[in-house]
């Protein structure tokens, strides 16, 4: 539901983990701002969530383990494939895109866009001297009014005690 | 069967769990051995789909809290199962409808349930795309003597929407696979010939297989070779290029150098054209956005017949939903989804076509156009 109030919106919202659909949702709620008149500058949003999302501490902790044991660099491309295919190892690398492609999606919002990640066209590591892991990714997001499909290139970095950052896009 | 997770509190709880797994021989993920069982650690066990309640029933009584992990084993082994092998296929003489098909196999396609199926299906040539290629359209029409009114669907007017040429084959599928026995469908082709046009835009589905899967528009070549493609769906006269379009031809909405400019769309409309005094329903099939367009987009002005309109389609939404709880929202394109102009589904409206509809299939954008083929069956089961 959403009460606009000039350019601030209310919305209060349902999350449902997908990975764990029987567990139960969690009621949120957020104020989104659209700056009047510039279209610059990315709008402003508080999020306030009410309840607790489950724990990811093991897979976190297999997901880094794993990338770190890696001989080469991990590199992949077109997630999902085509046909709309992931492969079961890759799924946690799409879920990181999601989350970078998040942060792209809110720097360039305004009230008339309606953005999506299409597809992840290449995700590249990078090793790094300290504890976290870098993602170099190509994402395409489809805007809906537009309906362009347009590359962005976004650094996520991703901890399992710190999370996710973006590092520049 | 179902995965459960549990952490034992106590040495009883433990020793329960144990005569559990030994009693009903069940699967034990972690750990691996039932000595192994220890207050405060993880249990994960799997529990055959015909002990689960038994199971169940038996911890609420010692007071064992569980958690479902995995709610279905079998569907998660289907998942990551390579698709040739997955257990939820639907062939029909050897053609595999849960799958993306390339633009060849459906030209076969088309030909083979002709063949097959000749006393209710015919092919018929449509005309030429831009890259030369024959668009055909399907009639399915079971002889009388009467003539009848006809409904009209076509697919895959935009390339990258794969999971709408899909549906027109399932639902070409769905109708010479039942029309004998299924008292609905017999009773529709009485009264009424359904025209199907599996592939609009054959050149850049085509192209969304070869070169680029997010392509939208068609192939036509503009600026000396140096630009591509119209989109088809800017490009039917109904106030042209008056809104939510560009005459940018490097645009995903770019209109065409007129209206009606391209092959296609001139395939399209004289058909139609043609047939219109016949034509009770237009039907185009998109992706995604799970949404029944009315007109129109150029103009919130409501049409003539919206109540009509709006009420047969929120009777469609319903029935859809009904069958897996996918929900669809309906409206005017231009109030719910974004202003365009030079749709066909508009024109089909303007030329006098009274039921005309723009169909955004699965899903709301976690997959968007690339749709996984395991969703083929549900999205066409839920629309047929």
């Amino acid at each position: 539901d959403t009460d606009d109030v000039g350019h601030k919106y209310y919305l209060e919202l349902e999350l449902e983990d997908v990975l764990d659909t029987v567990s139960q949702t969690v009621n949120c709620t957020a104020e989104v701002l659209y700056p009047l008149g510039s279209k610059t500058s990315a709008p402003d949003v508080q999020v306030t969530v009410q309840g607790e999302l489950r724990s990811t501490e093991e897979a976190d902790k297999e997901f880094y383990n794993w990338i770190r044991s890696l001989e080469k660099e991990l590199v992949a491309e077109n997630i999902p494939d085509s046909h709309g295919n992931v492969p079961p190892e890759l799924e946690p690398i799409h879920l990181l895109a999601w989350v970078a492609s998040g942060y792209v999606i809110w720097q360039n919002s305004t009230e008339n866009t309606k953005f999506h990640l299409a597809q992840v066209k290449h995700v590249k590591q990078v090793k790094r001297s300290d504890e976290d892991l870098q993602f170099d990714f190509v994402l395409l997001l489809h805007e809906m009014v537009s309906q362009e499909v347009l590359p962005w290139e976004v650094t996520l970095l991703w901890h399992p005690q710190r999370g996710a950052r973006v590092s520049q896009s | 069967d179902q995965v459960l997770h549990i952490v034992p509190e106590t040495f009883q709880q433990v020793q329960h769990l144990q005569l559990l797994c030994s009693t009903f021989i069940l699967d034990l993920w972690k750990p691996l051995l039932p000595e192994d069982i220890r207050a405060g650690e993880d249990l994960h066990i799997r529990v055959p789909a015909p002990l689960v309640q038994e199971v169940k029933d038996s911890l609420d009584q010692h007071m064992i809290s569980y958690r479902v992990l995995i709610p279905d084993v079998q569907k998660l082994v289907d998942q990551s199962m390579p698709r040739e092998r997955s257990s939820h296929r639907q062939v029909s003489g050897g053609y595999v409808y849960t799958e993306y098909h390339p633009m060849e196999e459906i030209y076969q396609w088309m030909t083979q349930i002709q063949k097959n199926n000749s006393e209710l299906v015919t092919q018929h040539i449509l005309g030429k795309t831009f890259e030369n290629r024959t668009m055909y359209y399907l009639q399915i029409s079971q002889s009388s003597n009467k003539t009848k009114k006809i409904i009209w669907m076509d697919c895959g007017i935009h390339a990258r929407e794969w999971i709408s040429p899909a549906f027109c084959q399932w639902f070409v599928k769905e109708i010479v696979q039942n029309y004998k026995t299924d008292p609905k469908i017999s009773r529709f082709l009485q009264n009424l010939d359904l025209y199907v046009l599996p592939v609009l835009n054959i050149d850049g589905y085509i192209y969304s297989w070869e070169e680029d899967r997010l392509w939208r528009k068609s192939r036509s070549s503009y600026e000396n070779g140096t630009c591509y493609g119209t989109d088809l769906n800017r490009n039917f006269n109904s106030s042209w290029g008056s809104v939510g379009v560009s005459f940018n031809c490097s645009s995903d909405v770019f209109c065409g150098s007129g209206s009606e400019s391209e092959p296609e769309t001139r395939a399209v409309a004289q058909f139609i054209k043609s047939k219109k005094s016949d034509i009770l329903c237009y039907l185009t099939i998109h992706s995604y956005g799970q949404l029944i367009l009315t007109p129109y987009g150029s103009t919130t002005k409501p049409p003539s017949n919206n109540e009509e309109l709006m009420q047969v389609a929120k009777e469609a939404a319903a029935a859809l939903t009904g069958k897996y709880g996918t929900s669809y929202r309906v409206g005017s394109t231009a109030l719910i989804l974004y202003s365009n102009s030079g749709s066909s589904r508009d024109w089909a409206h303007t030329i006098g076509i009274p039921l005309s509809y723009t169909f955004e299939l699965r899903d709301t954008g976690t997959h968007g156009f690339v749709l996984p083929a395991n969703q083929i069956q549900p999205t066409c089961e839920e629309t047929m």
